[in-house]
């Protein structure tokens, strides 16, 4: 009896204490160290579960976007990818490769004054479908292409 | 103590392009080294960029990214002569802030 009570106690203690913290921002998700990284989002295997780990419903295709990147990847350790948005108010881009073991590779953030484009490189394992999410006046698009690779990313 | 960046700003029409390129191992957590194991993720995590106080791109990324990082983005606002600050912070908790001047 005395024991039951005294958990209850505790549970609710730590509870309380991890809510006021949350509150208070000093806990986050994620890693301890990154200031502000989604792990729900880059731990996703496919697009529609990428787009609820940001808290959305579901993403539609947008021919808005336009992914600019080679058709065929020699090197799938270094591919470079091109983002860039007609939508609207755009306010994230993101890039998912579907057939990698994680299929979030990044995230951009565009506040207002930036255009809505970035460039960068990837990895992929092997030839897959790759995804632009874009979030624009909070709803979710996306477009899609199918980049080859003839050397994979991720074999060292 | 991480490798400085490699910045470049420069104004073309009413933009700032601004292309960096990192130094970092990117390192998956899905490869293994030649006894077997596993090769801890070593990525960088947060990336941000700055101008005038003013924060023009952030970024979250994950261990797909690829080994020394390029990012290239634009943005309106800026001027020859003033300063871009871009900050990383990777999954140990390194980090690394470099500037580069508008041309």
């Amino acid at each position: 009896m005395n024991q039951t009570r005294r958990n209850l106690l505790h549970a609710s203690a730590g509870a309380s204490v991890m809510a006021l913290a949350a509150a208070a921002g000093l806990v986050k998700s994620g890693s301890v160290y990154a200031e502000d990284w989604n792990k729900a989002a880059f731990d996703t295997k496919s697009l529609q579960d990428t787009v609820k780990a940001f808290g959305g419903a579901a993403a539609a295709e947008s021919k808005d976007i336009t992914i600019t990147s080679p058709d065929i990847a020699e090197n799938g350790a270094v591919v470079p990818v091109s983002v860039s948005s007609k939508l609207g108010k755009t306010e994230s881009i993101s890039i998912l490769v579907e057939k990698n073991p994680n299929a979030l590779s990044a995230a951009f953030d565009i506040p207002g004054g930036t255009e809505p484009f970035v460039s960068t490189r990837v990895k992929m394992g092997q030839t897959s479908n790759v995804y632009a999410l874009v979030k624009a006046d909070g709803k979710y698009f996306f477009a899609t292409k199918e980049i080859k690779v003839t050397l994979g990313g991720c074999g060292g | 103590m991480a490798d400085p960046m490699k910045i470049r700003a420069s104004v073309q029409g009413d933009k700032v392009v601004v292309k960096v390129l990192m130094a970092h191992e990117m390192e998956t957590g899905q490869r293994k080294d030649s006894a077997g194991k596993t090769i801890p993720a070593w990525f960088i995590q947060n990336v941000t960029a700055t101008h005038n106080g003013k924060t023009v791109l952030s970024a979250q990324w994950g261990p797909a990214v690829s080994k020394n990082p390029f990012l290239e983005f634009r943005f309106s606002g800026g001027k020859a002569g003033e300063k871009v600050v871009v900050t990383w912070t990777d999954n140990k908790g390194d980090k690394r802030t470099d500037e580069a001047t508008i041309s």
